[in-house]
């Protein structure tokens, strides 16, 4: 693999390398286009050999995404914070391994590339306490002029696709989990386009959800071009929110712009990219926006009478 | 409004004969009933009570309700000469006008019954008495039903017999049942005909909606010819949410039965603006088949002069006061 | 009645034959002076149109033109939005507690002329009057007077401390409540500190442009509001204009889904409240008279012209027989006639072309196989009706059981299960609401919890009130109406 998982061997060995895959449904498939393309470093440096994912693997994980709504939208809070929260403990584990990772694809020192990935995981479990906390800034009751008790309570809008951050300081794990976490959270689950030039966190994340009591397919990852993963996503009918974080903000074919016209189709929910990512800063406290975007505030009326 | 159905679920019985079988098998009918959303009906009523009768609606609407008005006094100064001064305004409710209808009874106590019939001899109104230790309902049956034969004997046309609340409301829905069913035989005369009974069941005390409905049934089950709100005797009395209520019970009944029955608010209905709003009720929940003083009573005082002024106005043009309508 | 025991006989005359009720019109001159030809309202005149064209508002229960008023152009926008942008400054340095005055001085001023305005309502939409009267007009102050007290309070409003107003607000809104929609989107945006540029139906633009009136009477600040009229081109016009920071949409979902694709790629701000489909659910242990009324109200209030109508009706086939008789006999007392009549219940359909929208899908009803009914009533022989409309039989695949009719038509469906119905009421892309009828609770807060639907009533529907969030899942559009919830839509967080 790389040379710094090569440092952390004895010399003399050969190290088993890994064999990145795509992680749809809890399980870890190969892309079914059977290619892959080079993952390299900052420098050109070959990284890894990640899988090509198509407009089908992307199909795939819509589904797979949709068929674990009903479960994981109808656990309770509690429990969903459990599950984050357990993430948190698995990275935890794996956090050396993460710091070289998001080094190599960031282009930054191991040191910060570990405060990043320490970042990641207190984020991890800053959404693990929110699961059962939103519900109550998001909704309450509200006093009718009548009769009726009247409450408004939050709900998850289903399937959401993120388009992975792919630039900003921080991108590719912290701001991996910062948009991913928050969407979860609240009981909707993703399909992750990963960053097309640094997607070995976020396939390597998938290896820690399977192991953090996440159901399958709350969470699915598909590396390649973005170009071929986003607008399926943005024009897939069964999903109901898109978050084009980073997605490019020019005009032309993948664009933030083309793909905010396709999801108009049907009229998903949409988080449009910042106007300078490059200048975004993942560290920055993250707010309740990512956390609220993905709900659809449900208001129930009953008469109230003897 | 003397002939009266030996038993109410006769031969038409709709598939209900059996329901008074055993408590348990009453109990289940009337719980089986549809339940009664409060704010709804409540919404309903009121959405009726903004309808606009103007004009010639309005000089129908006015005529009907003073012919449908059991005219009232129950009160325990009530004489002999308070009687038969109502009996008097019941034969000319205006005498300015002798083309006012006249009201369709004299709603009195059993011991003034005999006063009321000789003052209304030669008319067709009606005379109506409460019974069944009116308004509390508190005496042993025999007493009851001995009230009731009283006022009977006396000449009463109509019985408004009031329910065992108490027995009502612990669940003894049985008892209520045969006591609706010992009155009604107990408004039987000598020759084979009968009092019209008036079930009251005091719906103020029965607190919810869905036990006025429950009563509704249970009466009408027993033999009911009338269902009645209220003795006008309590805080809450007649409502036009617990009326449609109660209007639409008869119509259901009479859809699975075939039996018609009356339905009578009583108590708190004062203006003409009031009566308007109950007879919408009766038209757009019932139609014409109720809209008749056979078969839908107001039981009320005062009424009377605030629809007598309202009718003189629409006849003469100018708004009358109360000094143009006599207080008897 | 008891339960699953058929009726012996139906004998109850449902509709009073000897109890007519004489006409009992409002007055058409309470709806004051209206004018052959209005302009729009822009920075606090009453201006001119650029261009020649006008066009005609009708009154459609007569089909008589009530008066002309101009075809907004592309300057005509233009000089609205400047005209907002002008005022922004201003409005959005003001204190909140004075935004707040202005607004409560526009609630006051809508119940002192709520008579004329539920009049000239009724005139040019055909709705009845006992509806601007009792229902869009109390809702249309309450509106105003509900956000007026937002105004200096956004601070607590939990999106952070000292929110900031977006700029210019776009608002384009539709002729089924044309009043009470101008609440919705005008009162939440100044309240925030936003200044708007409104574009009427252009079927029904009377009451926006007496609302400008009230504006002036109110002393608000020229180019706060500004009316612009028009039609579609119009609105295309100003939710394209680039000045534009917001944009909110009430309509067709066709309409909204354009607008989310024009501005894509820009970084407007949308909120969009469209069409719906919503299934009312009444389980065998409803309370039957009032799932009845609940039923009426869901598909016939207003003409149908509702987007959250309860178009659908889900029955419990253990009961279908005894709701449908029941609901037919409600059906035949339904007073279909003059708008200005208080005792009208159904007034005219809102256009010609609404009405032959309503009549083709109707027609497509009967052509899949579905079974009309409706109650014998005369229709006037001028203006756009349509009598009340039941279809039985109709399946999930017919066009009736998916696509807005948007009109007094009503699609009855059976389901034998709790899960089935849940099924066949989210089985649709629209998700704006919904209803429940059963007496058991548990079951209604399952139901609730299991359909997608922005609103779900319980035992009782269409329901509306300033504090309680409205707007749809899926194609229904996004963003939240009213309550705290409604100030998100026009704050930038």
């Amino acid at each position: 693999m790389s040379d710094i998982a090569s440092r952390l061997d004895a010399p003399a060995r050969i190290q088993v390398s890994k064999t990145y895959k795509l992680y749809v449904g809890g399980k870890f498939p190969r892309s079914e286009s059977g290619r892959v393309y080079e993952v390299t470093d900052s420098k050109g440096q070959w990284l890894a050999n990640a899988p090509l994912g198509t407009r089908k693997d992307a199909r795939d994980a819509v589904v797979a995404a949709r068929a674990a709504v009903k479960g994981w939208s109808g656990t309770t809070a509690y429990n969903r914070g459990q599950v984050l929260y357990r993430v948190a403990e698995m990275l935890q584990g794996r956090r050396e391994q993460f710091a070289a990772e998001v080094a190599t694809a960031e282009g930054i020192s191991g040191k910060k590339a570990a405060a990043l990935v320490d970042a990641a995981i207190d984020r991890w479990v800053w959404y693990a306490g929110w699961t059962d906390k939103v519900a109550q800034i998001a909704g309450g009751a509200n006093p009718v002029a009548g009769p009726y008790f009247n409450l408004s309570t939050p709900e998850p809008s289903g399937v959401v696709g993120v388009v992975a951050p792919q630039s900003g300081y921080g991108f590719s794990f912290l701001g991996l989990v910062s948009a991913i976490a928050p969407v979860i959270a609240t009981g909707n689950t993703v399909v992750v386009a990963a960053a097309a030039d640094a997607p070995l966190p976020a396939l390597s994340l998938g290896e820690v959800l399977a192991t953090s009591d996440l159901p399958g397919g709350v969470v699915n990852v598909i590396s390649g071009r973005t170009a071929d993963i986003a607008p399926t996503l943005a024009s897939h009918q069964d999903v109901n929110g898109l978050d084009l974080s980073g997605a490019i903000a020019a005009e032309g074919p993948g664009s933030a712009t083309e793909l905010e016209a396709a999801a108009a189709d049907t009229l998903k929910r949409v988080i449009r990219p910042a106007l300078d990512q490059a200048a975004l800063d993942w560290t920055n406290a993250p707010g309740t926006e990512r956390l609220l975007s993905f709900l659809e505030t449900k208001t129930v009326w009953h008469p109230m009478g003897i | 409004m003397s002939t009266v159905a030996a038993n109410a679920l006769g031969a038409a019985g709709g598939g209900l004969q059996d329901v008074a079988a055993s408590e348990a098998s009453l109990r289940r009918f009337l719980h089986g009933l549809p339940g009664v959303d409060a704010v709804g009906l409540e919404a309903r009523a009121a959405s009726l009570g903004t309808r606009s009768i103007k004009t010639t609606a309005k000089a129908y609407a006015i005529d009907l309700a003073i012919s449908m008005i059991d005219l009232t006094t129950l009160e325990g100064a009530d004489t002999v000469g308070k009687v038969r001064a109502l009996c008097t305004k019941a034969r000319n409710p205006d005498p300015s006008d002798p083309g006012a209808p006249r009201v369709a009874a004299i709603c009195v106590y059993p011991d003034m019954v005999a006063t009321a019939k000789a003052a209304l001899e030669g008319t067709d109104i009606q005379v109506a008495s409460v019974a069944t230790a009116f308004p509390a309902g508190r005496a042993a049956l025999p007493v009851k039903l001995a009230d009731t034969a009283d006022a009977v004997a006396a000449g009463a046309d109509e019985i408004d017999m009031v329910i065992d609340r108490g027995a009502f409301l612990s669940g003894r829905y049985l008892d209520v049942f045969n006591e609706i069913v010992a009155v009604k035989e107990a408004c039987k005369r000598p020759d084979g005909t009968a009092a019209h009974l008036k079930v009251i069941f005091e719906t103020g005390e029965l607190q919810t909606y869905d036990n006025v409905r429950r009563a509704s049934w249970l009466a009408m089950l027993a033999g009911a010819d009338f269902i009645k709100t209220s003795t006008g005797k309590v805080a809450v009395n007649a409502t036009p949410p617990v009326t449609l209520l109660m209007l639409e019970a008869v119509r259901d009944f009479k859809a699975q039965t075939g039996i018609q029955v009356g339905v009578k608010p009583a108590g708190g209905i004062k203006t003409t603006k009031d009566a308007m709003k109950y007879l919408v009720m009766v038209n757009e929940t019932l139609g014409d088949d109720w809209l008749t003083p056979h078969w839908f009573r107001f039981g009320a005082s005062s009424l009377l002069n605030d629809l007598l002024m309202q009718r003189q106005k629409l006849t003469t043009g100018r708004y009358s006061g109360p000094d143009y309508v006599t207080v008897d | 009645m008891a339960k699953n025991n058929k009726k012996a006989e139906e004998t109850v005359t449902p509709k009073g034959r000897l109890f007519e009720y004489a006409p009992a019109p409002e007055s058409p001159a309470a709806a004051g002076d209206i004018a052959t030809s209005y302009g729009h309202f822009i920075g606090g005149e009453f201006v001119d149109s650029s261009g020649s064209e006008a066009l005609k508002t009708v009154n459609p229960a007569t089909e008589q033109v009530l008066a002309e008023f101009a075809q907004g152009t592309d300057e005509d926008v233009d000089r609205a939005v400047a005209a907002a942008r002008k005022a922004f400054t201003d409005w959005s340095a003001l204190p909140g507690s004075e935004r707040a005055k202005y607004l409560f001085r526009i609630a006051r001023i809508i119940q002192e002329r709520s008579r004329e305005l539920a009049v000239l309502e009724s005139i040019d939409n055909g709705k009845p009057i006992r509806e601007t009267r009792d229902v869009d007009l109390p809702l249309v102050a309450a509106h105003f007077f509900y956000y007026a007290g937002w105004a200096d309070k956004l601070d607590y409003a939990g999106y952070g401390a000292n929110p900031k107003p977006l700029g210019v607000a776009g608002q384009v809104i539709p002729w089924n409540f044309p009043l009470l929609m101008l609440a919705w989107k005008i009162a939440p945006a100044l309240a925030t500190g936003n200044t708007v540029v409104l574009k009427p139906a252009e079927t029904t633009p009377l009451t926006a442009l007496r609302f400008a009136e009230i504006c002036r009477q109110a002393g608000l600040p020229k180019g706060v509001v500004n009316i612009v009229t028009g039609d579609g081109r119009t609105g295309a016009a100003l939710t394209a204009h680039p000045d534009v920071n917001k944009v909110a949409f009430t309509g067709s979902t066709p309409v909204g889904r354009a607008i989310a694709k024009q501005i894509a790629g820009t970084r407007k701000k949308l909120s969009l409240e469209l069409g719906g489909k919503a299934a009312n659910i009444v389980f065998d242990d409803a309370p039957i008279d009032q799932a009845v009324e609940g039923i009426v109200n869901g598909i016939f209030f207003n003409q149908g012209h509702v987007c959250c109508a309860g178009s659908r009706l889900l029955v419990q086939e253990s009961i279908q027989d005894e709701l449908l008789d029941a609901l037919k006999r409600r059906m035949a007392t339904l007073r279909v006639g003059d708008p200005l009549d208080k005792n009208t219940d159904i007034g005219a359909i809102n256009s010609a072309a609404q009405l032959a929208r309503i009549t083709e899908l109707s027609l497509a009803g009967e052509a899949e196989g579905a079974e009309r009914w409706s109650p014998a009533c005369e229709l006037p022989s001028a203006g756009y009706w349509f009598r009340p409309t039941l279809f039985t039989g109709v399946s999930q695949a017919h066009r009736i059981a998916r696509e807005e009719i948007f009109g007094p038509v009503l699609s009855v469906l059976t389901f034998r299960t709790p899960t089935e119905a849940v099924e066949k009421a989210n089985n649709t892309p629209f998700g704006l609401s919904a209803g429940i009828w059963t007496e058991k609770g548990s079951r209604i807060l399952w139901m609730a919890n299991q359909l997608k639907a922005g609103v779900v009533w319980a035992n009782t529907f269409n329901k509306f009130d300033p504090t309680s969030p409205f707007g749809g899942y899926k194609e229904s559009g996004y963003g939240r109406e009213g309550g705290r919830h409604g100030l998100e839509a026009y704050l930038d967080v």
